[in-house]
């Protein structure tokens, strides 16, 4: 069903039930996203996506368009919150981009070069995650874990669809944790897929780290608002 | 171990929705959950090791390592902080040989702190392996150790006469329910429920949302949703399969109200379950039991078993082919944020308690994808009087934005904490002098997630969904009470009981926390308070569940009514440095690697041995 939406203040049409990251996007906004994948069930965790739709704060993520929604991205207390809760994520971990072997690819670094963060408004933590690199092709670098849940949700065990990636713990105490067993047993594919999941550098590949030079990686071919807005992410 | 294990699975049907339950077995099996026992239930319930670990580490209560054959949960709340706590902390880690938070040498006996549990009008007390204890003492304490160090149980300590666990005289000796303000809504013992339940099943379940609608009821439990509403959604949801829960996660600090309904009127509860599922077509209901009621569980099968031998439960209902219902009791295992409904039905499936993304909502998706109602034990115990009184009776109650009336656990400084049943529209003042206050000074109205008031300024607010809403907690500190030292507790209880999942409550309650110490501490400057306010408003405006919602409110309604205790803890800046950063213990790494590189380059330089 054809319906319209007020979008930044201009009149929109699209379809109903759509989703409204989806929806922006083709219509020239950009919202920024971490854990929010097209076509994948909503994760709802990062809330960097958060825009203003009806008047009230909503993570756009979660939203499906309905006929008369009053939605607002470009407004700078909006633009400002979700810079914020991007500097929350870079003050948790301990991202340091110039030796980690995802940047240039990374999402938490684009989206961050997006919205022009410098220093953070919150202190560093610098606190101290222990790695994990007892599986034969998976390490994972907690260092740099937002919590988005892809890898938990989408990354299955293919013959007992058992969970591959876990969260341990609750609140600021939880971490992520790996599966051995089951990790070994994932095809060489399935690998390349978690870790291209990652939206950081927590789950790496091992044994192809830096396989694409510095300087040609995707978000230094085309930004991340660019790849969103074409839909080529 | 691996018999054990398969026993319990196997009663359990291998069914992984009832993980919490086999952990809770297991953990009264072994004292705590055994890695091999993790095996086990991974094989049997085709999850992998760390799946069951991620739901097993999500909740306060369940142990991974050996936590003490005796375990001691000390509740720590801001009213038991200011009834004795640290002395009774004292007197445990004495006598047990155990620092809070791990066990003894010996593994026989482990103190852990714990959210409050539900019984702020008789603190300090405390949890010890299923039973409570009460308005402890040093002396009681010590009483308690030597006893279980002479072989006695907990259970037989606690219960000297060996009541029968089910009775009322049981729960009795282990709890004091004061109830000092009832009706015209709550505790009204007239009731006949068999005559209630026919004359509701009269009427087609669409007659009944009616009712439940005209009385304009709102949830009791805190979000203040209109139960009809939820009700007529999830009648309107097509599907051959739903379900009623009732929500007894009462994990608010300070109230207890729920506990005092389940005590004395668990019968209006449970009905209030029977017509939700009359009204909405379940067949399968579920209480959702905190685990620090775990004392109440017995006693309330056996209300349970009461109503279905009177034919007011289980098939076909007073003898009618076309409804049949049975409630089962599930238990929590120690998690604050299972009271938030999305929360409370992950936990039913046995997982995490992650609030849910929404939309669905529960009325549409809930309960295992199926439509659910999820509602407060205090709005079940209203559906049931509504029913009996009528909806214009109910909604003639309060005035016009609240109808009806709700329960109140009183606690703090005052001559008579207890359970107040509350009309909408009464004052603040008012229900502070039927309590006897004692020189009230603040008051946190439905605990940290609600706000804090003084009494100076919102004495004449009145109670109401459109001025002073209460969810059922209501704290008093009078002046000698360090209230900014309360805000931080109230953090720190956020920050314990956040589950993660999203980015403002995981990361900014922590920073919230830290901006306190700092100004506690003498520390702090008007950027730390302009901060508090801004960071405040993010988390609250952006988190996924109510949990992050709320929990910037301890710091955001004492910084709009109690200011000037900010103010007061204020240093000014000076120069271009925050008052906070501590010049010289930054640079004492430098001026450590200094003065060693001048010791080396002082003494004379070593030849090389071969």
């Amino acid at each position: 069903m054809s319906i319209q939406i007020t979008l930044d203040g201009r009149p929109v049409s699209t379809q109903a039930g759509a989703n409204l990251v989806d929806v922006a996007a083709e219509h020239g906004v950009y919202i920024p996203t971490l854990c929010y994948l097209k076509g994948k069930p909503c994760l709802g965790t990062c809330r960097i996506c958060s825009v203003s739709v009806n008047g009230r704060i909503a993570a756009a993520c979660t939203v499906s368009v309905s006929d008369g929604m009053i939605v607002a991205v470009d407004e700078p207390a909006l633009a400002d919150m979700r810079k914020a809760l991007i500097e929350m994520l870079f003050i948790e971990g301990n991202h340091n981009c110039p030796s980690c072997e995802k940047s240039g690819r990374c999402d938490l670094q684009a989206v961050g070069y997006d919205v022009g963060m410098l220093v953070p408004r919150f202190p560093y933590r610098f606190t101290p995650h222990q790695r994990e690199v007892g599986a034969e092709r998976i390490w994972l670098e907690r260092d740099r874990c937002i919590f988005c849940q892809r890898c938990v949700d989408y990354i299955h065990d293919q013959h007992s669809g058992q969970k591959i990636f876990t969260i341990k713990g609750r609140g600021s105490n939880a971490r992520i944790e790996i599966d051995k067993t089951l990790a070994d047993q994932m095809s060489a594919e399935q690998v390349r897929e978690a870790a291209e999941l990652c939206p950081v550098g927590c789950i790496i590949e091992k044994g192809v780290g830096f396989n694409r030079p510095i300087g040609e990686r995707k978000f230094e071919i085309k930004s991340v608002r660019q790849r969103a807005l074409e839909d080529d992410v | 171990m691996n018999k054990k294990v398969l026993s319990i699975v196997k009663r359990y049907q291998a069914d992984k929705t009832r993980l919490l339950d086999m952990l809770w077995e297991i953990q009264r099996q072994y004292d705590y959950i055994p890695h091999g026992a993790i095996l086990t239930l991974a094989d049997e319930l085709n999850l992998s090791v760390n799946d069951i670990r991620e739901t097993s580490s999500f909740y306060h209560f369940f142990h991974m390592r050996p936590a003490g054959k005796h375990r001691f949960y000390l509740s720590n709340t801001v009213i038991a902080r200011m009834n004795g706590y640290q002395q009774v902390l004292m007197a445990l880690e004495q006598a047990t040989g155990a620092t809070l938070g791990s066990m003894d040498v010996s593994g026989t006996f482990g103190v852990y702190d714990t959210a409050c549990i539900g019984l702020s009008d008789q603190e300090p007390a405390m949890l010890i392996d299923d039973v409570v204890f009460t308005r402890l003492t040093v002396d009681k304490v010590q009483w308690i150790i030597a006893q279980l160090q002479q072989g006695y149980s907990a259970a037989e300590i606690a219960n000297p006469q060996q009541l029968p666990t089910h009775s009322i005289a049981y729960v009795d000796q282990l709890v004091e329910t004061h109830i000092c303000q009832a009706g015209p809504v709550f505790f009204q013992q007239e009731t006949d429920y068999h005559r209630l339940l026919q004359q509701c099943l009269t009427h087609d379940p669409d007659a009944v949302i009616k009712t439940v609608l005209n009385a304009r009821l709102q949830g009791l439990g805190g979000a203040g949703f209109s139960t009809g509403e939820k009700w007529r959604l999830c009648r309107e949801t097509a599907s051959q399969t739903k379900y009623v829960i009732g929500n007894a996660d009462e994990g608010e600090p300070g109230t207890y109200k729920d506990r005092a309904l389940l005590i004395r009127s668990p019968k209006e509860v449970f009905l209030g379950m029977i017509i939700a599922a009359w009204a909405i077509g379940a067949a399968q209901g579920i209480l959702y039991l905190r685990a620090e009621y775990i004392y109440l569980k017995q006693f309330l099968e056996t209300e349970l078993q009461q109503l279905r031998e009177a034919g007011l439960l289980g098939r076909h209902i007073l003898g009618r082919e076309d409804f049949s219902f049975d409630i089962r009791i599930q238990m929590g295992a120690g998690a604050y944020i299972c009271g938030d409904e999305s929360a409370l039905l992950e936990s039913c499936e046995g997982k995490r308690g992650t609030p849910r993304v929404k939309p669905p909502f529960p009325a549409q998706q809930g309960y295992l994808g199926m439509p659910t109602t999820v509602n407060n034990v205090e709005t079940l115990a209203a559906v049931t009087r509504l029913m009996e009184k009528g909806a214009a009776w109910y909604a003639g109650l309060g005035f016009a934005t609240s109808a009806g009336s709700r329960l109140v656990s009183v606690s703090g400084d005052c001559a008579r904490p207890g359970i107040y049943e509350v009309e909408w529209g009464l004052t603040l003042n008012q229900l502070l002098e039927q309590v006897g206050a004692v020189e009230p000074w603040a008051i946190q109205v439905s605990g940290p997630s609600g706000e804090c008031v003084a009494v100076e300024l919102s004495g004449e607010r009145r109670f109401g969904y459109d001025d002073l809403v209460c969810n059922g907690s209501l704290m008093i500190f009078n002046r000698s009470r360090d209230l900014l030292d309360i805000v931080h507790q109230f953090m720190q209880f956020f920050v314990t009981e956040s589950c993660g999942i999203c980015t403002p409550c995981r990361v900014g309650n922590v920073e919230l926390r830290q901006k306190i110490e700092r100004i506690i501490a003498g520390k702090g400057c008007q950027q730390d308070l302009d901060d508090l306010l801004s960071w405040g408003e993010i988390i609250r405006r952006t988190s996924r569940c109510g949990l992050g919602a709320t929990s910037p409110n301890p710091i955001l309604t004492t910084l709009a009514q109690f200011n000037q205790l900010y103010q007061a803890k204020l240093i000014a800046s000076q120069g271009t440095l925050l008052p906070s950063f501590d010049v010289k213990a930054a640079l004492q790494g430098h001026e450590q690697a200094r003065i060693k590189v001048m010791q080396i380059e002082s003494e004379p330089s070593k030849e090389v041995v071969k």
